[in-house]
Protein backbone atom coordinates (compact mmCIF):
# COMPACT_ATOMS: atom_id res chain seq x y z
CA UNK A 1 0.00 0.00 0.00
CA UNK A 2 2.79 2.49 0.60
CA UNK A 3 4.35 1.51 -2.63
CA UNK A 4 0.69 2.66 -4.31
CA UNK A 5 0.91 6.30 -2.55
CA UNK A 6 4.76 6.49 -3.33
CA UNK A 7 3.36 5.84 -6.98
CA UNK A 8 0.86 8.16 -6.48
CA UNK A 9 3.21 11.05 -5.47
CA UNK A 10 5.44 10.30 -8.69
CA UNK A 11 2.42 10.13 -11.06
CA UNK A 12 0.77 13.38 -9.46
CA UNK A 13 3.71 14.76 -11.52
CA UNK A 14 2.42 13.80 -14.37
CA UNK A 15 -1.55 14.51 -13.31
CA UNK A 16 -0.22 18.09 -12.91
CA UNK A 17 0.86 18.09 -16.71
CA UNK A 18 -2.49 17.05 -17.62
CA UNK A 19 -4.34 19.60 -15.71
CA UNK A 20 -2.39 22.18 -17.50
CA UNK A 21 -3.53 21.26 -20.95
CA UNK A 22 -7.12 19.48 -19.81
CA UNK A 23 -8.14 22.11 -17.32
CA UNK A 24 -6.56 25.36 -18.01
CA UNK A 25 -6.02 25.54 -21.83
CA UNK A 26 -9.42 22.92 -22.11
CA UNK A 27 -7.25 20.83 -24.12
CA UNK A 28 -7.41 16.94 -24.35
CA UNK A 29 -4.03 16.48 -24.93
CA UNK A 30 -3.05 12.97 -26.30
CA UNK A 31 0.53 13.65 -26.65
CA UNK A 32 0.76 12.56 -23.34
CA UNK A 33 0.91 8.40 -23.87
CA UNK A 34 3.87 9.21 -26.07
CA UNK A 35 5.27 12.29 -24.32
CA UNK A 36 5.36 9.81 -20.69
CA UNK A 37 7.80 7.42 -22.59
CA UNK A 38 10.05 9.66 -24.30
CA UNK A 39 10.98 10.99 -20.97
CA UNK A 40 11.94 7.49 -19.35
CA UNK A 41 13.42 6.67 -22.74
CA UNK A 42 15.72 9.80 -23.05
CA UNK A 43 16.41 9.14 -19.06
CA UNK A 44 17.25 5.61 -19.23
CA UNK A 45 19.66 5.72 -22.43
CA UNK A 46 21.44 8.81 -20.62
CA UNK A 47 22.00 6.87 -17.26
CA UNK A 48 23.01 3.92 -18.76
CA UNK A 49 25.63 5.72 -20.82
CA UNK A 50 26.70 7.60 -17.48
CA UNK A 51 24.78 10.96 -17.38
CA UNK A 52 23.68 11.87 -14.03
CA UNK A 53 20.27 11.18 -13.15
CA UNK A 54 19.25 14.53 -12.43
CA UNK A 55 21.07 16.31 -15.60
CA UNK A 56 19.20 12.47 -17.25
CA UNK A 57 16.37 14.02 -15.47
CA UNK A 58 15.93 17.58 -16.99
CA UNK A 59 16.92 16.07 -20.39
CA UNK A 60 13.69 14.61 -19.65
CA UNK A 61 11.97 17.76 -19.09
CA UNK A 62 13.53 18.90 -22.49
CA UNK A 63 12.04 16.01 -24.67
CA UNK A 64 9.00 16.58 -23.18
CA UNK A 65 9.15 20.38 -23.94
CA UNK A 66 9.65 19.62 -27.55
CA UNK A 67 6.96 17.11 -27.74
CA UNK A 68 4.25 19.53 -26.74
CA UNK A 69 6.06 22.14 -28.73
CA UNK A 70 4.85 19.84 -31.89
CA UNK A 71 1.20 19.06 -30.77
CA UNK A 72 0.42 23.07 -30.16
CA UNK A 73 2.30 24.11 -33.67
CA UNK A 74 0.37 20.82 -35.76
CA UNK A 75 -2.98 22.83 -33.62
CA UNK A 76 -2.23 26.38 -33.92
CA UNK A 77 -0.48 26.94 -36.95
CA UNK A 78 -1.27 23.71 -38.96
CA UNK A 79 -5.06 23.81 -37.50
CA UNK A 80 -5.29 20.99 -36.97
CA UNK A 81 -8.23 19.63 -34.42
CA UNK A 82 -6.63 19.35 -31.21
CA UNK A 83 -7.62 15.64 -30.41
CA UNK A 84 -6.02 14.63 -34.03
CA UNK A 85 -2.82 16.96 -33.65
CA UNK A 86 -2.02 15.09 -29.94
CA UNK A 87 -2.22 11.41 -31.08
CA UNK A 88 -0.11 12.07 -34.87
CA UNK A 89 2.62 13.51 -32.18
CA UNK A 90 2.04 10.64 -29.95
CA UNK A 91 1.92 8.02 -32.86
CA UNK A 92 5.56 10.17 -34.06
CA UNK A 93 7.25 9.36 -30.87
CA UNK A 94 6.72 5.81 -30.81
CA UNK A 95 8.94 5.60 -33.14
CA UNK A 96 11.66 8.32 -32.31
CA UNK A 97 11.18 6.46 -28.76
CA UNK A 98 12.18 3.44 -30.07
CA UNK A 99 14.63 5.59 -31.76
CA UNK A 100 15.78 7.13 -29.00
CA UNK A 101 16.35 3.52 -26.83
CA UNK A 102 17.06 1.21 -29.59
CA UNK A 103 15.36 -1.63 -28.59
CA UNK A 104 12.19 -1.94 -26.88
CA UNK A 105 13.36 -2.10 -22.81
CA UNK A 106 16.07 -0.81 -21.19
CA UNK A 107 17.14 -2.16 -17.78
CA UNK A 108 18.34 0.33 -14.68
CA UNK A 109 18.88 -1.99 -12.27
CA UNK A 110 22.65 -1.54 -11.56
CA UNK A 111 23.04 1.92 -12.71
CA UNK A 112 22.78 4.61 -9.85
CA UNK A 113 19.19 6.27 -10.22
CA UNK A 114 17.72 8.86 -8.22
CA UNK A 115 16.12 6.66 -5.74
CA UNK A 116 19.10 4.89 -5.16
CA UNK A 117 20.12 6.58 -1.90
CA UNK A 118 16.57 5.71 -0.78
CA UNK A 119 16.86 2.20 -1.67
CA UNK A 120 20.23 1.61 -0.09
CA UNK A 121 18.96 3.20 3.21
CA UNK A 122 16.30 0.54 2.88
CA UNK A 123 13.43 3.66 2.46
CA UNK A 124 11.09 2.56 -0.22
CA UNK A 125 7.92 1.83 1.43
CA UNK A 126 8.63 3.98 4.20
CA UNK A 127 6.50 7.16 5.32
CA UNK A 128 9.95 8.62 5.26
CA UNK A 129 9.92 8.11 1.38
CA UNK A 130 6.49 8.80 1.52
CA UNK A 131 7.19 12.49 2.73
CA UNK A 132 10.25 12.98 0.50
CA UNK A 133 7.85 12.30 -2.74
CA UNK A 134 5.02 13.94 -1.48
CA UNK A 135 7.83 17.37 -0.37
CA UNK A 136 8.64 16.82 -4.21
CA UNK A 137 5.10 16.56 -5.54
CA UNK A 138 4.37 19.99 -3.23
CA UNK A 139 7.21 21.57 -4.55
CA UNK A 140 6.00 21.36 -7.78
CA UNK A 141 2.33 22.00 -7.09
CA UNK A 142 3.73 25.01 -5.54
CA UNK A 143 5.63 26.29 -8.70
CA UNK A 144 2.47 25.73 -10.92
CA UNK A 145 0.21 27.47 -8.77
CA UNK A 146 2.51 30.18 -8.64
CA UNK A 147 2.84 30.40 -12.04
CA UNK A 148 -0.70 30.40 -13.03
CA UNK A 149 -0.86 33.71 -10.71
CA UNK A 150 1.58 35.57 -12.77
CA UNK A 151 0.98 37.67 -15.75
CA UNK A 152 1.70 35.18 -17.89
CA UNK A 153 0.02 32.72 -15.99
CA UNK A 154 -3.34 34.78 -15.97
CA UNK A 155 -2.85 35.58 -19.58
CA UNK A 156 -2.62 30.97 -20.46
CA UNK A 157 -5.50 30.62 -17.85
CA UNK A 158 -7.93 33.02 -19.91
CA UNK A 159 -6.66 31.23 -22.88
CA UNK A 160 -8.55 27.98 -22.01
CA UNK A 161 -11.46 30.65 -19.86
CA UNK A 162 -12.41 32.52 -23.34
CA UNK A 163 -10.29 32.84 -25.82
CA UNK A 164 -11.83 36.10 -28.01
CA UNK A 165 -11.34 37.85 -24.55
CA UNK A 166 -8.01 37.57 -23.82
CA UNK A 167 -6.68 38.01 -27.79
CA UNK A 168 -8.93 41.76 -26.85
CA UNK A 169 -6.05 42.48 -24.87
CA UNK A 170 -3.10 41.73 -26.79
CA UNK A 171 -2.27 37.90 -25.83
CA UNK A 172 -1.14 35.76 -28.75
CA UNK A 173 -3.60 32.87 -27.78
CA UNK A 174 -1.47 30.09 -30.48
CA UNK A 175 1.53 30.94 -28.16
CA UNK A 176 -0.23 30.43 -25.11
CA UNK A 177 -1.40 26.92 -26.17
CA UNK A 178 2.08 25.88 -27.58
CA UNK A 179 3.50 27.18 -24.25
CA UNK A 180 0.91 25.37 -22.09
CA UNK A 181 1.55 22.26 -24.10
CA UNK A 182 5.11 22.40 -23.57
CA UNK A 183 5.19 23.03 -20.04
CA UNK A 184 2.40 19.96 -19.52
CA UNK A 185 4.58 17.57 -21.63
CA UNK A 186 7.96 18.31 -20.63
CA UNK A 187 6.09 17.57 -16.44
CA UNK A 188 4.60 14.04 -18.28
CA UNK A 189 8.22 13.13 -19.47
CA UNK A 190 9.73 13.83 -15.91
CA UNK A 191 7.03 11.94 -14.38
CA UNK A 192 7.98 9.25 -16.96
CA UNK A 193 11.57 9.64 -16.33
CA UNK A 194 10.89 9.27 -12.57
CA UNK A 195 8.76 5.98 -13.24
CA UNK A 196 11.90 4.16 -15.33
CA UNK A 197 14.30 5.05 -12.34
CA UNK A 198 11.76 4.24 -9.94
CA UNK A 199 10.88 0.61 -11.46
CA UNK A 200 14.09 -0.10 -12.95
CA UNK A 201 13.12 -0.10 -16.52
CA UNK A 202 12.23 2.07 -19.87
CA UNK A 203 9.76 0.25 -21.72
CA UNK A 204 8.67 0.98 -25.13
CA UNK A 205 4.57 0.30 -23.81
CA UNK A 206 4.65 2.56 -20.55
CA UNK A 207 3.58 5.14 -21.70
CA UNK A 208 -0.26 3.78 -22.79
CA UNK A 209 -3.07 4.80 -20.94
CA UNK A 210 -1.47 7.64 -19.36
CA UNK A 211 -3.12 10.58 -20.51
CA UNK A 212 -6.66 8.02 -18.79
CA UNK A 213 -4.56 7.94 -15.85
CA UNK A 214 -3.81 11.72 -15.52
CA UNK A 215 -7.65 12.66 -16.47
CA UNK A 216 -8.97 10.05 -13.85
CA UNK A 217 -6.22 11.69 -11.41
CA UNK A 218 -7.84 15.09 -12.38
CA UNK A 219 -11.47 14.69 -12.21
CA UNK A 220 -11.45 11.63 -9.02
CA UNK A 221 -9.36 14.56 -7.19
CA UNK A 222 -11.65 17.72 -8.43
CA UNK A 223 -14.61 15.79 -8.16
CA UNK A 224 -13.77 15.20 -3.98
CA UNK A 225 -12.35 19.18 -3.64
CA UNK A 226 -13.98 20.92 -6.34
CA UNK A 227 -11.81 23.46 -8.12
CA UNK A 228 -12.84 27.34 -6.19
CA UNK A 229 -9.07 28.35 -6.36
CA UNK A 230 -5.96 27.22 -8.26
CA UNK A 231 -4.22 26.04 -5.50
CA UNK A 232 -7.30 23.43 -4.38
CA UNK A 233 -7.40 22.49 -8.18
CA UNK A 234 -4.18 21.66 -8.45
CA UNK A 235 -4.02 20.05 -4.70
CA UNK A 236 -7.05 18.48 -5.60
CA UNK A 237 -5.22 16.77 -8.50
CA UNK A 238 -2.20 15.43 -6.46
CA UNK A 239 -4.74 14.05 -4.34
CA UNK A 240 -6.63 12.28 -6.85
CA UNK A 241 -3.63 10.81 -8.59
CA UNK A 242 -2.61 9.31 -5.07
CA UNK A 243 -6.55 8.41 -4.91
CA UNK A 244 -6.29 6.60 -7.97
CA UNK A 245 -2.86 4.69 -7.06
CA UNK A 246 -4.75 3.41 -4.12
CA UNK A 247 -8.21 2.43 -5.84
CA UNK A 248 -6.33 0.41 -8.26
CA UNK A 249 -4.00 -1.05 -5.17
CA UNK A 250 -6.81 -2.27 -3.79
CA UNK A 251 -8.69 -3.75 -6.78
CA UNK A 252 -5.46 -5.72 -7.11
CA UNK A 253 -5.64 -6.28 -3.67
CA UNK A 254 -9.04 -8.17 -4.26
CA UNK A 255 -8.00 -10.54 -6.41
CA UNK A 256 -9.04 -8.47 -9.87
CA UNK A 257 -6.74 -9.49 -13.22
CA UNK A 258 -3.73 -7.02 -13.56
CA UNK A 259 -4.26 -7.32 -17.36
CA UNK A 260 -7.97 -5.66 -17.00
CA UNK A 261 -6.73 -2.78 -15.43
CA UNK A 262 -6.77 -0.91 -18.35
CA UNK A 263 -10.35 -1.62 -18.60
CA UNK A 264 -10.86 -0.23 -15.06
CA UNK A 265 -9.22 2.90 -15.70
CA UNK A 266 -11.10 3.58 -18.47
CA UNK A 267 -14.76 2.71 -17.07
CA UNK A 268 -13.55 4.95 -13.67
CA UNK A 269 -12.81 7.70 -15.71
CA UNK A 270 -16.23 7.49 -17.21
CA UNK A 271 -18.02 7.31 -13.97
CA UNK A 272 -16.38 10.21 -12.91
CA UNK A 273 -17.65 11.66 -15.74
CA UNK A 274 -21.20 10.70 -16.25
CA UNK A 275 -22.64 10.15 -12.82
CA UNK A 276 -22.24 14.07 -11.76
CA UNK A 277 -24.43 14.25 -14.62
CA UNK A 278 -27.42 12.25 -12.83
CA UNK A 279 -30.04 13.76 -10.78
CA UNK A 280 -29.04 12.35 -7.34
CA UNK A 281 -25.70 13.36 -7.96
CA UNK A 282 -26.48 16.87 -8.85
CA UNK A 283 -28.91 17.35 -5.95
CA UNK A 284 -25.36 16.20 -3.67
CA UNK A 285 -23.62 18.73 -5.94
CA UNK A 286 -26.14 21.47 -5.08
CA UNK A 287 -26.25 20.59 -1.87
CA UNK A 288 -22.71 20.90 -1.60
CA UNK A 289 -22.38 24.16 -3.70
CA UNK A 290 -24.91 25.67 -1.29
CA UNK A 291 -22.67 25.07 1.20
CA UNK A 292 -19.84 26.76 -0.09
CA UNK A 293 -22.30 29.86 -1.59
CA UNK A 294 -23.05 30.00 2.30
CA UNK A 295 -19.74 30.46 3.07
CA UNK A 296 -19.00 32.74 0.48
CA UNK A 297 -21.87 34.78 1.91
CA UNK A 298 -20.93 35.17 5.39
CA UNK A 299 -17.48 35.99 3.71
CA UNK A 300 -19.00 39.00 1.72
CA UNK A 301 -20.93 39.97 4.83
CA UNK A 302 -17.43 39.98 7.34
CA UNK A 303 -16.15 42.14 4.89
CA UNK A 304 -18.83 44.77 4.05
CA UNK A 305 -18.56 44.78 8.26
CA UNK B 1 -6.65 59.53 -34.60
CA UNK B 2 -8.67 56.86 -36.07
CA UNK B 3 -8.49 57.15 -40.24
CA UNK B 4 -10.41 54.40 -42.48
CA UNK B 5 -9.91 54.86 -45.94
CA UNK B 6 -11.81 53.37 -48.85
CA UNK B 7 -12.59 50.00 -47.14
CA UNK B 8 -13.71 47.39 -49.39
CA UNK B 9 -15.18 44.05 -47.67
CA UNK B 10 -17.14 41.18 -49.51
CA UNK B 11 -17.96 38.19 -48.16
CA UNK B 12 -17.37 34.67 -49.82
CA UNK B 13 -15.84 36.73 -52.85
CA UNK B 14 -16.31 34.74 -55.51
CA UNK B 15 -19.12 32.22 -54.68
CA UNK B 16 -22.96 32.06 -55.26
CA UNK B 17 -23.03 33.23 -51.86
CA UNK B 18 -20.78 36.38 -52.18
CA UNK B 19 -22.30 39.44 -49.75
CA UNK B 20 -20.73 43.07 -50.29
CA UNK B 21 -20.31 44.33 -46.28
CA UNK B 22 -18.55 47.09 -46.90
CA UNK B 23 -18.24 49.81 -50.16
CA UNK B 24 -15.30 52.02 -50.12
CA UNK B 25 -15.86 53.34 -46.63
CA UNK B 26 -13.96 56.36 -45.22
CA UNK B 27 -14.11 57.37 -41.74
CA UNK B 28 -11.83 59.63 -40.02
CA UNK B 29 -12.13 60.27 -35.94
CA UNK B 30 -10.14 63.15 -34.20
CA UNK B 31 -8.64 62.83 -31.03
CA UNK B 32 -11.68 62.64 -28.57
CA UNK B 33 -14.48 61.92 -30.90
CA UNK B 34 -16.97 59.88 -29.96
CA UNK B 35 -18.93 58.35 -33.06
CA UNK B 36 -22.22 56.49 -32.93
CA UNK B 37 -23.10 54.25 -36.11
CA UNK B 38 -26.72 52.89 -37.07
CA UNK B 39 -28.55 51.08 -39.40
CA UNK B 40 -30.01 48.18 -40.30
CA UNK B 41 -29.22 44.64 -40.39
CA UNK B 42 -26.74 43.56 -42.42
CA UNK B 43 -25.74 47.11 -42.97
CA UNK B 44 -22.36 46.56 -42.66
CA UNK B 45 -21.63 48.27 -38.54
CA UNK B 46 -20.62 45.31 -37.20
CA UNK B 47 -18.36 44.47 -39.77
CA UNK B 48 -16.99 47.97 -39.82
CA UNK B 49 -16.28 47.83 -35.98
CA UNK B 50 -14.49 44.06 -36.61
CA UNK B 51 -12.43 45.65 -40.05
CA UNK B 52 -11.44 48.29 -37.58
CA UNK B 53 -10.83 45.50 -34.52
CA UNK B 54 -8.53 43.15 -37.17
CA UNK B 55 -10.77 40.33 -36.09
CA UNK B 56 -11.51 40.94 -39.49
CA UNK B 57 -9.22 41.57 -43.16
CA UNK B 58 -10.62 44.19 -45.23
CA UNK B 59 -10.22 42.93 -49.15
CA UNK B 60 -8.67 46.75 -49.70
CA UNK B 61 -8.39 49.55 -48.41
CA UNK B 62 -6.18 51.01 -44.87
CA UNK B 63 -6.58 51.34 -41.28
CA UNK B 64 -4.78 53.63 -39.46
CA UNK B 65 -4.52 54.47 -35.75
CA UNK B 66 -2.84 57.78 -34.12
CA UNK B 67 -0.41 57.37 -37.52
CA UNK B 68 0.34 54.25 -37.35
CA UNK B 69 -1.12 51.73 -40.33
CA UNK B 70 -2.23 48.36 -38.90
CA UNK B 71 -3.81 47.03 -41.70
CA UNK B 72 -1.22 44.04 -41.71
CA UNK B 73 -1.48 43.82 -38.05
CA UNK B 74 -4.47 40.58 -36.64
CA UNK B 75 -6.43 41.54 -33.72
CA UNK B 76 -4.24 40.57 -30.60
CA UNK B 77 -1.25 43.04 -32.48
CA UNK B 78 -4.15 45.52 -32.96
CA UNK B 79 -5.13 45.40 -29.52
CA UNK B 80 -2.52 47.80 -27.73
CA UNK B 81 -4.42 50.40 -29.40
CA UNK B 82 -7.64 49.44 -29.53
CA UNK B 83 -10.11 48.16 -26.60
CA UNK B 84 -13.34 46.89 -27.21
CA UNK B 85 -16.60 45.78 -25.65
CA UNK B 86 -18.69 43.12 -27.58
CA UNK B 87 -22.60 42.61 -27.32
CA UNK B 88 -22.40 39.28 -25.58
CA UNK B 89 -22.00 40.43 -21.76
CA UNK B 90 -20.00 36.87 -21.06
CA UNK B 91 -17.86 37.92 -24.41
CA UNK B 92 -15.76 40.03 -22.50
CA UNK B 93 -14.34 38.95 -19.62
CA UNK B 94 -12.95 35.53 -18.33
CA UNK B 95 -16.10 33.71 -16.33
CA UNK B 96 -13.74 31.50 -14.27
CA UNK B 97 -11.54 34.10 -13.03
CA UNK B 98 -11.73 36.31 -10.61
CA UNK B 99 -12.34 40.20 -10.99
CA UNK B 100 -9.56 41.15 -9.74
CA UNK B 101 -7.58 38.82 -11.72
CA UNK B 102 -9.75 39.89 -15.16
CA UNK B 103 -8.35 43.75 -14.25
CA UNK B 104 -5.43 42.94 -14.04
CA UNK B 105 -5.39 41.05 -16.93
CA UNK B 106 -7.07 44.17 -18.84
CA UNK B 107 -4.17 46.70 -17.07
CA UNK B 108 -1.92 44.64 -19.31
CA UNK B 109 -3.03 45.15 -22.51
CA UNK B 110 -0.92 44.93 -25.05
CA UNK B 111 2.29 44.48 -22.84
CA UNK B 112 5.15 41.84 -22.53
CA UNK B 113 3.41 39.45 -19.71
CA UNK B 114 5.99 37.70 -18.00
CA UNK B 115 6.45 36.38 -14.15
CA UNK B 116 5.57 39.32 -12.36
CA UNK B 117 2.42 38.33 -9.39
CA UNK B 118 -0.70 39.32 -11.37
CA UNK B 119 -2.82 40.85 -8.88
CA UNK B 120 0.04 43.02 -6.46
CA UNK B 121 -1.45 44.92 -3.13
CA UNK B 122 -1.02 48.49 -5.12
CA UNK B 123 -2.92 46.67 -8.17
CA UNK B 124 -5.88 45.40 -6.02
CA UNK B 125 -6.30 49.52 -4.75
CA UNK B 126 -6.31 50.60 -7.91
CA UNK B 127 -9.22 48.08 -8.67
CA UNK B 128 -11.24 49.00 -5.52
CA UNK B 129 -11.33 52.51 -6.37
CA UNK B 130 -11.92 51.95 -10.04
CA UNK B 131 -14.88 49.53 -8.88
CA UNK B 132 -16.28 52.04 -6.66
CA UNK B 133 -16.65 54.59 -8.98
CA UNK B 134 -18.66 52.06 -10.96
CA UNK B 135 -21.07 51.95 -8.06
CA UNK B 136 -21.97 48.22 -8.65
CA UNK B 137 -21.09 46.99 -5.36
CA UNK B 138 -18.24 45.22 -7.09
CA UNK B 139 -15.44 46.86 -4.65
CA UNK B 140 -16.27 44.41 -1.92
CA UNK B 141 -16.25 41.06 -4.44
CA UNK B 142 -12.41 41.38 -5.92
CA UNK B 143 -11.82 37.67 -5.36
CA UNK B 144 -15.22 36.28 -6.78
CA UNK B 145 -15.29 34.65 -10.19
CA UNK B 146 -17.14 36.66 -12.77
CA UNK B 147 -19.27 33.83 -13.73
CA UNK B 148 -21.04 35.29 -10.75
CA UNK B 149 -22.13 38.47 -11.69
CA UNK B 150 -25.56 39.71 -13.50
CA UNK B 151 -25.12 40.09 -16.82
CA UNK B 152 -25.32 44.29 -16.23
CA UNK B 153 -22.38 44.19 -13.58
CA UNK B 154 -20.09 41.89 -16.41
CA UNK B 155 -21.16 44.35 -19.28
CA UNK B 156 -19.94 47.30 -16.65
CA UNK B 157 -16.91 45.15 -15.68
CA UNK B 158 -16.20 44.98 -19.10
CA UNK B 159 -16.48 48.56 -19.93
CA UNK B 160 -14.19 49.25 -17.22
CA UNK B 161 -11.71 46.39 -18.58
CA UNK B 162 -11.88 47.71 -21.89
CA UNK B 163 -10.97 51.69 -20.86
CA UNK B 164 -8.83 52.01 -18.03
CA UNK B 165 -5.89 51.00 -19.40
CA UNK B 166 -6.72 54.10 -21.65
CA UNK B 167 -6.38 52.60 -25.34
CA UNK B 168 -6.40 54.84 -27.99
CA UNK B 169 -9.54 53.99 -29.87
CA UNK B 170 -12.69 52.37 -28.07
CA UNK B 171 -14.72 50.51 -29.96
CA UNK B 172 -18.53 49.46 -28.72
CA UNK B 173 -20.19 46.59 -30.07
CA UNK B 174 -24.02 46.90 -29.38
CA UNK B 175 -22.90 46.48 -25.85
CA UNK B 176 -26.18 47.52 -24.51
CA UNK B 177 -28.25 45.75 -26.70
CA UNK B 178 -28.40 42.24 -24.78
CA UNK B 179 -29.13 43.99 -21.33
CA UNK B 180 -32.99 44.95 -20.07
CA UNK B 181 -33.89 48.47 -20.00
CA UNK B 182 -32.88 49.56 -16.91
CA UNK B 183 -29.09 47.83 -17.05
CA UNK B 184 -28.93 49.15 -20.57
CA UNK B 185 -29.32 52.39 -18.76
CA UNK B 186 -26.71 52.00 -16.23
CA UNK B 187 -24.33 50.97 -19.13
CA UNK B 188 -25.25 53.85 -21.35
CA UNK B 189 -24.55 56.22 -18.54
CA UNK B 190 -21.08 54.63 -17.36
CA UNK B 191 -19.98 54.47 -20.94
CA UNK B 192 -20.78 58.41 -21.07
CA UNK B 193 -18.94 58.69 -17.84
CA UNK B 194 -15.67 56.81 -18.70
CA UNK B 195 -15.47 58.36 -22.21
CA UNK B 196 -15.50 61.56 -20.64
CA UNK B 197 -13.56 61.02 -18.34
CA UNK B 198 -10.03 59.65 -20.56
CA UNK B 199 -11.27 61.65 -23.31
CA UNK B 200 -11.53 58.13 -25.12
CA UNK B 201 -11.93 58.29 -29.02
CA UNK B 202 -15.08 56.29 -29.62
CA UNK B 203 -16.64 54.40 -32.36
CA UNK B 204 -20.04 52.88 -31.13
CA UNK B 205 -22.09 51.00 -33.09
CA UNK B 206 -25.74 50.23 -32.06
CA UNK B 207 -29.37 50.17 -33.41
CA UNK B 208 -31.10 51.70 -30.78
CA UNK B 209 -31.53 55.29 -32.21
CA UNK B 210 -32.63 56.91 -29.35
CA UNK B 211 -29.22 55.63 -27.52
CA UNK B 212 -27.22 56.92 -30.83
CA UNK B 213 -28.79 60.19 -30.62
CA UNK B 214 -28.19 60.63 -26.56
CA UNK B 215 -24.91 59.20 -26.83
CA UNK B 216 -21.54 60.62 -28.93
CA UNK B 217 -20.72 63.68 -30.74
CA UNK B 218 -21.03 62.46 -34.03
CA UNK B 219 -23.76 60.44 -35.73
CA UNK B 220 -23.37 58.11 -38.97
CA UNK B 221 -25.50 56.29 -40.80
CA UNK B 222 -24.81 53.36 -42.81
CA UNK B 223 -27.19 51.23 -45.63
CA UNK B 224 -25.62 48.16 -47.51
CA UNK B 225 -22.35 48.69 -46.58
CA UNK B 226 -22.30 52.74 -47.45
CA UNK B 227 -21.86 55.62 -45.07
CA UNK B 228 -25.17 57.53 -45.70
CA UNK B 229 -25.48 60.28 -43.37
CA UNK B 230 -22.40 61.66 -41.65
CA UNK B 231 -23.69 64.49 -38.64
CA UNK B 232 -21.28 66.26 -36.80
CA UNK B 233 -22.11 67.13 -32.83
CA UNK B 234 -24.22 70.49 -34.23
CA UNK B 235 -26.43 68.49 -36.80
CA UNK B 236 -26.69 65.81 -34.66
CA UNK B 237 -27.94 67.71 -31.52
CA UNK B 238 -30.86 69.03 -33.72
CA UNK B 239 -31.28 65.71 -34.92
CA UNK B 240 -34.51 63.56 -33.66
CA UNK B 241 -35.52 59.88 -33.88
CA UNK B 242 -38.28 60.81 -36.33
CA UNK B 243 -35.82 62.81 -38.44
CA UNK B 244 -33.90 59.76 -38.54
CA UNK B 245 -36.37 57.67 -39.44
CA UNK B 246 -37.09 60.01 -42.56
CA UNK B 247 -33.38 60.04 -43.54
CA UNK B 248 -33.84 55.88 -42.98
CA UNK B 249 -36.75 55.86 -45.57
CA UNK B 250 -34.86 58.33 -47.66
CA UNK B 251 -32.22 56.19 -48.40
CA UNK B 252 -34.11 52.72 -48.52
CA UNK B 253 -36.10 54.71 -51.34
CA UNK B 254 -33.26 55.68 -52.97
CA UNK B 255 -32.39 52.33 -53.10
CA UNK B 256 -35.58 50.88 -54.42
CA UNK B 257 -35.04 53.96 -57.51
CA UNK B 258 -32.03 52.38 -58.18
CA UNK B 259 -33.41 49.11 -58.46
CA UNK B 260 -35.99 50.19 -60.98
CA UNK B 261 -33.90 52.46 -63.19
CA UNK B 262 -31.58 48.71 -63.92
Amino acid sequence: MMTAVELGLIYAVMALGVYLTFRILDFPDLTVDGSFTTGASITAVSIVSGVPPLLATGMAFGGGLAAGVVTGLLHTKGRINGLLAGILTQIALYSINLRIMGKANVALLRETTLFTPLREAGLTGTWLSVGILLAVAVAILAAIVWFLHTDLGLAMRATGDNPDMIRSFGVNTDNQKILGLALSNGLVAVCGALIAQFQGFADIGMGIGMIVAGLASVIIGQALLGRSSIAIAAGAVVLGSVMYRVVIQLALMAGLNPNDMKLISAVLVVLALVLPQWKGFARMGGAMRGRIASLTDTAIVEKEG
Amino acid sequence: MLRVENVDMTFAAGTVNARVALRDVSLHLAPGDFVTVIGSNGAGKSTLLNVVAGSLRADSGTITVDGRDVTRLNDHQRARYIGRVFQNPAAGTAPHMSIEENLAMALERGQRRGLRWGVSKAKRERFREELTALEQGLDVRLEDWVTLLSGGQRQALSLLMATFSEPKILLLDEHTAALDPQRAALVSRLTSEIVDRFGLTTLMVTHNMDQALRLGKRLVMMHEGRIVLDLDHEQKSRMTVKGLLAEFEKVKGGDLDDSLLQ
